[in-house]
């Protein structure tokens, strides 16, 4: 996919005049953030077992490589194949090459972000062989030429009228006059559509959430079941997987779970949790005849050993983008790569290099809430200053520095972005934490840090201070 | 170099210096043999009688429906009657699973049963569980020659036969199970934790139940 991140400011300024997404941004924090809560609130051990998270995911990284060993050696025992892939090139290759020996057209897909981070559905189109995105979310925005807005609920940039109006265009051997309104029936119709999909599928691809060292076994999470019938239905099954999705045993994921349904969609247990080991075997009445698993590196390895491998435990659950003011305000696609949200800010430019992603950790109030959310203890909010410190300490380009006040100053005079922080109970936007006299030394990176966290004197107005922003980034801008 | 070894080398380097390799092999090991349970919440840890009525409390918050009776023989009716309540064909699809295979299905007389995986076109499937785990109202689901993993996900309504004594207090105590079983870091091939019927919040966030699953589970608890 094209990278628009360098262009963050511009995305953004649409994104904000964009009355359609505006709307549909609403059920993002209607739809994550109180039932998360709930469900938190129902567990008296979950912040118990999000250290215990944190410890799994931190011991398996200290020992990546054995784990990866004894994983691949367990894949192996039970039949499956592992292949390891460095750069997303060679994953998509060997995706391709596995689609071509088994003579496949068409290969269904189960939602997963690495598959997006490597360009693969293109890929495979571009190679002649038909790619079927079958979770509803993936679909419709597949229908549309599209890329995920978030990466747990895809299409949460759309409303239902534009979904209907995507169906009537592209469902269109069926009856015009047919009943559209209602997303049950939308969710209906693309059931029918797709069920002959699965079973005209050569190879089925799914990424997955976890992988087990001590079995041998890919785990995929789902709500759908698009994702299990991807994987059982044809013959030749595809995981594609980052190496940090190592967990050493089935304790570990069964511990993991229990924070990662409740931080994404607030349910105490996704719907589908499955462990699949190896192929099809002697007397299965049904499962893949092969299974294939592709290690994908793609920057990873880079990231150990440095103040960024905390993100490597981050499970891909959401909260964080869930709970961001910016986020609320100007939607996914804005971040302009796969992985939107304060973990994008921190990962993109460790994936696809700080020259282009270098912006995105500008993209922040630094109100904290990601990280007070976050099933992972990830310090997401001073892994983006790091990236800021780098970038200065760099000193590739005095630019930047300013470029990231400009944005700052953007979100800073955006009254509705303060409105929505506001009314997600962040106690002080820290947009509006900068003491009076502050500014004139901002254009410093030290000053930067240095007065981020001083609390906003409580007397001034919202109004004199918004008028003291405006004057700031017409200076910034200067 | 081969990718493997290259991206392996990386890793390696990468790490942290700390513990010496031998030290690290032998954390690992321990780990993997041992696997330790970490944190278990109290919420499940019950006496039976109140574990498997936890256990039908949780399905139902998540849509799954629940039905208790006292013996296996009497699951065959049970079936029926859902079928009739729900107004739906008097077939059900089944695998050949020896729990299944051994109640009075030919009692039930208007009621046809079919054999072995699902093709699509099934209204009902009928499974028996491994087990079930009462923290969350989850049925955990085996593959094997007596149990197509297609009749979990395919046919419209999913009712699925779950002993009482084999309702857990929480995962980790039906993953024991399982490593018992099958033997340690042995799996049946596809393992499926299953709550509640298949569900979407795709569009707008509106949870709907009945995306690519069943539209409906019915659990029928016997014992
Ligand atoms: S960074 Fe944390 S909150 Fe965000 S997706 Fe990853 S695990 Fe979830």
């Amino acid at each position: 996919m094209e990278i628009t991140s360098p262009r963050f400011k511009d995305n953004a300024a649409h994104a904000l005049a964009d009355p359609q997404l505006q709307k549909a941004l609403g059920n993002v924090r209607a739809g994550f953030i109180d039932k998360r809560q709930k469900a938190v609130d129902g567990l008296p051990e979950f912040d118990l077992l999000r250290d215990r998270a944190r410890e799994i995911k931190d011991h398996a990284l200290a020992n990546l490589d054995l784990y990866l060993e004894a994983y691949e050696a367990k894949v192996k025992a039970t039949g499956g194949h592992v292949h390891w892939a460095e750069t997303a090139e060679d994953a998509r290759n060997i995706v391709l090459d596995i689609c071509r020996r088994a003579g496949a057209r068409a290969v269904t897909k189960g939602k997963s972000m690495i598959t997006e981070e490597i360009g693969l559905n293109d890929f495979l189109s571009a190679n002649g062989i038909k790619p079927v995105e079958t979770d509803l979310g993936e679909y419709i925005i597949q229908l549309r030429g599209e890329h995920p807005s978030h990466i747990i609920a895809p299409a949460v940039h759309l409303n239902k009228e534009q979904v209907e109006a995507d169906f009537r265009r592209v469902h269109d051997h069926l009856a015009p006059s047919r009943d559209l309104e209602e997303p049950e029936a939308l969710l209906g119709e693309a059931r029918r559509v797709l069920r002959p999909a699965y079973f005209d599928a050569d190879v089925g691809i799914t990424g997955a959430n976890f992988l087990v060292a001590e079995t041998g076994s890919s785990v995929i999470v789902t709500n759908e079941g698009n994702g299990d019938l991807t994987q059982i239905l044809p013959k030749v099954h595809v995981v594609v997987a980052s190496i940090e999705k190592i967990v050493p045993t089935l304790s570990d994921v069964a511990q993991i779970l229990r924070v990662l349904a409740r931080s994404a969609t607030g349910q105490e247990m996704s719907v589908y949790t499955t462990l699949s080991t190896g192929p099809r075997r002697p007397g299965d009445p049904d499962g893949p005849e092969e299974y294939h698993v592709v290690l994908l590196d793609n920057g990873r390895s880079s990231m150990l050993g440095t103040e960024f491998q905390d993100m490597l435990r981050c499970i891909r659950c959401g909260a964080c983008m869930n709970h961001c003011p910016v986020y609320h305000a100007i939607g996914g696609h804005a971040y302009g790569w796969v992985y939107p949200g304060p973990m994008g800010a921190v990962l993109t430019p460790s994936l696809i290099g700080v020259d282009k992603g270098g912006h995105l950790p500008n993209a922040s109030t630094f109100c904290g809430r990601c990280e007070s959310v976050c099933p992972m203890r990830i310090p997401l909010p001073k892994m983006m200053r790091s990236w800021r410190e780098r970038e200065f300490e760099r000193g590739l380009n005095p630019a930047p520095q300013r470029y990231g006040l400009g944005l700052w100053a953007f979100f800073a005079k955006r009254p509705r972005l303060y409105r929505l922080a506001a009314s997600i109970g962040i106690p002080v936007l820290s947009a509006f934490s900068f003491g009076k006299g502050a500014f004139g030394s901002l254009p410093l990176a030290g000053g930067w840090t240095k007065h981020r966290d001083m609390p906003a004197p409580e007397s001034r107005t919202f109004m004199q201070q918004w008028r003291e922003r405006d004057a700031v980034s017409k200076q910034a801008a200067a | 170099m081969s990718a493997r070894d290259a991206i392996l080398n990386r890793v390696r380097n990468a790490l942290k210096p700390g513990a010496s390799e031998a030290e690290r092999r032998r954390l690992v090991d321990e780990r993997l043999t041992a696997a330790p349970n970490g944190v278990i919440p109290a919420r499940g840890q019950l006496p039976e009688q109140e574990r498997v009525a936890l256990f039908c409390t949780m399905a139902q918050k998540i849509a799954a429906t629940i039905e208790r009776v006292g013996k296996a023989d009497d699951v065959p009716k049970a079936v029926t009657q859902y079928l009739r309540a729900k107004n739906l064909p008097a077939s059900v699809r089944m695998g050949a699973d020896g729990r299944l295979a051994a109640m009075p299905w030919a009692k039930q007389r208007s009621l046809t049963v079919k054999s072995g995986p699902s093709d699509g076109d099934d209204e009902v499937g009928v499974s028996h569980a491994l087990g079930g785990v009462a923290e969350t109202g989850t049925v955990v689901m085996e593959s094997g020659p007596a149990n197509p993993t297609t009749i979990n996900f395919l046919p419209e309504h999913h009712i699925v036969v779950v002993d009482a004594k084999d309702v857990a207090g929480d995962l980790e105590a039906v993953l024991e199970r399982v490593r018992r079983a099958y033997g340690k870091g042995e799996m049946p091939r596809t393992l499926n934790l299953i709550s509640g019927p298949s569900r979407s919040g795709d569009i707008e966030q509106k949870i709907i139940l009945g995306a690519h699953g069943p539209r409906a589970l019915h659990l029928i608890v016997v014992g």
